[in-house]
């Protein structure tokens, strides 16, 4: 279907009782590209995933994935997607290879099929040694990589990935970028959720940012990060009374003029590559003494502060519907 | 019809990994294998000098009641699982693929006739060791043995719901207890309803495990039964029917929590 869109929806919104976790959501993405949902815990990411994986119907709005109806055309879809999760649902008192076989089946492959695309996927994802051993004995990383094997026992063309890295280290979290990378460049569709910026900046060609439940902001990575603004440098100085003299001198070099924030002068810069040598060159030549000099680049705490006057994780420990049930 | 035929795999695939674990996790063989034979040995020989029951020994008394009793219990394991299930995100998963809606709860209901086969050999086991003495044609026996299974089948479905409904597995368990046990004392299973102050006497006639064990000694014991038989079954396929239908509409809107 040529020219047609791997995931839409329009209008969709969700309520549970009084909490309104969507309002009013649309999401385009092309076939073969990676979407970003952006957004702190309680956004909605999850609400939205849901609608979009059959789960959860929605109150409001529509949505097509793969051209198929979420709602009418449910167990159709349910042959085309691929989800994986925070929660890394596979079988703890199976084995790795049980786990996919079981996936296998319940996708109804022809016989022979789960057994055969099972040990393929458990090579492919480094398990192959594992294959024979419980999932209760393996590592976190182990189990988000077998949860991302069983959402690609079906080959589907559009996968969902719900925070897919959430609670991994960092070398588990590159591998399994690494894997997403991989599947995208043969073709698959993939909405990725997440909380970390560098994450969506990684894999994301398209960034949605979510916050309760409404799409703020849409683009690119750069896009966005020209929305929040650039980078900057935070120097502390050794005396705060030589805040005005440090900042005349580095106006030139800086994009805007420095400024105090928070006890630190804060200088916004074009780019990276030798700022704080140039920032730091500057200061010596007027005399004026440093403490310590960071570089700074935008969070995603930065894009919420920008975006929504509000900080993400502002209502972290408040209403979050999701959680609680 | 592709239909009733992929229902029927999903059920024998997610059944297989229900009986998988198993012998996987000791603590839950245990309860199958070992808590049973402890059950009728501690009733025989502590209890069985005490309570008198007129017309039988106690060992044959006991054995009809104790193993409705265990069968009630055996479907703990679905609870158990299916919280956990919600808890870890695997109804999710499920929900998500292309399977039927019902298979993940038929699996699960399933495996217990399985396990509930293997506790009933051997509580009979250990009960004929015991001295308890069939006394009826086969057929008969091979009845109540086919009653004992529907009646832990109806048990399934209910601990199915408690699965879905409680806050965790730990929750899902107590509950079934908690719910259950009481009315399996409070029947005949264990002493002549007779001897029961009258109130708890009035209970104990119609609780449908009274109805269960007393079909049971029919068949067992050749017993008088009047229509209790029949009764047990209509008993077992409603409260099946009842949970099963509460349960699958429950698991269709389950989310994780």
């Amino acid at each position: 279907m040529p020219g047609e869109l791997a995931i839409e929806a329009h209008g969709l919104c969700k309520s549970y009782g009084e909490v309104r976790a969507l309002e009013s959501v649309d999401l385009q993405v092309p076939p073969g590209t990676v979407l970003g949902l952006l957004g702190p815990n309680g956004a909605g990411k999850t609400t939205a995933v849901r609608i979009l994986t059959t789960l959860l119907p929605p109150d409001g709005g529509s949505a097509r994935v793969a051209g198929l109806d979420v709602v009418r055309e449910a167990p159709k879809l349910r042959t085309r997607i691929g989800l994986a999760g925070q929660y890394a649902a596979v079988d703890e008192n199976l084995t790795g290879a049980e786990n996919l076989e079981m996936v296998g089946r319940l996708y109804h492959l022809p016989k022979g099929e789960p057994r055969a695309r099972a040990a393929e996927l458990l090579e492919r994802f480094d398990l192959g040694e594992s294959a024979d051993r419980l999932v209760r004995t393996y590592s976190g990383g182990m189990r988000r990589r077998l949860d991302l094997a069983a959402a690609l026992v079906a080959h589907p063309p559009v996968l969902f990935l719900d925070e897919p890295t959430t609670g991994l280290d960092p070398r588990s979290r590159i591998g399994l970028w690494e894997t997403i990378e991989g599947r995208v460049s043969e073709g698959t569709t993939v909405l990725l959720t997440t909380q970390y910026l560098d994450e969506a900046d990684r894999l994301a060609d398209r960034i949605s940012v979510i916050d309760r439940g409404r799409v703020i902001a849409e683009g690119s990575s750069d896009e966005l990060k020209d929305q929040v603004g650039g980078e900057w440098i935070d120097i502390t100085l050794e005396s705060q009374a030589d805040a005005g003299i440090a900042a005349a001198a580095l106006e030139q070099v800086a994009a805007e003029r420095p400024a105090m924030a928070d006890g630190v002068l804060r200088m916004p810069i074009r780019r990276r590559q030798g700022a704080i040598a140039e920032a730091v060159r500057r200061l010596n030549e007027v005399g004026i003494g440093i403490d310590d000099v960071a570089m700074r680049r935008p969070t995603l705490d930065d894009v919420f502060l920008t975006l929504t006057g509000h900080a993400a994780d502002g209502d972290k420990d408040g209403a979050d519907p999701e959680a609680e049930r | 019809m592709t239909g009733f035929r992929h229902a029927l795999s999903d059920t024998l695939v997610l059944a297989r990994r229900s009986l998988l674990r198993i012998p996987r996790a000791p603590d839950l063989l245990l309860s199958f294998t070992v808590q049973p034979i402890m059950f009728v040995l501690l009733f025989a020989y502590v209890f069985g000098g005490a309570i008198d029951t007129p017309g039988y020994s106690y060992i044959d008394f006991l054995m009809p009641g104790i193993i409705v009793q265990t069968m009630s219990f055996g479907g703990f394991v679905t609870a158990l699982g299916l919280a956990e299930d919600l808890r870890k995100g695997l109804v999710d998963r499920f929900r998500s693929l292309p399977m039927s809606r019902g298979a993940v709860l038929a699996g699960r209901t399933l495996a217990d006739v399985v396990t509930n086969t293997v506790s009933i050999a051997i509580m009979l086991g250990v009960g004929v060791i015991a001295g308890f003495d069939f006394d009826a044609p086969l057929p008969h026996i091979v009845a109540g043995v086919l009653l004992l299974l529907l009646f832990g089948y109806a048990f399934s479905w209910v601990f199915a719901f408690v699965g879905l409904t409680s806050s965790s597995p730990e929750a899902a368990q107590s509950l079934g207890f908690i719910v259950i046990f009481p009315l399996t004392f409070v029947s005949s299973a264990f002493v002549p309803v007779e001897s029961m102050p009258g109130a708890l006497q009035a209970f104990a006639e119609v609780n449908p495990f009274t109805i269960t064990v007393d079909a049971m000694r029919a068949l067992f014991l050749d017993a008088p039964a009047g229509h209790n038989v029949w009764g047990a079954v209509a008993w077992s396929v409603g409260i099946a029917a009842f949970f099963a239908a509460l349960s699958v509409n429950r698991y269709k809107r389950a989310v994780v929590r």
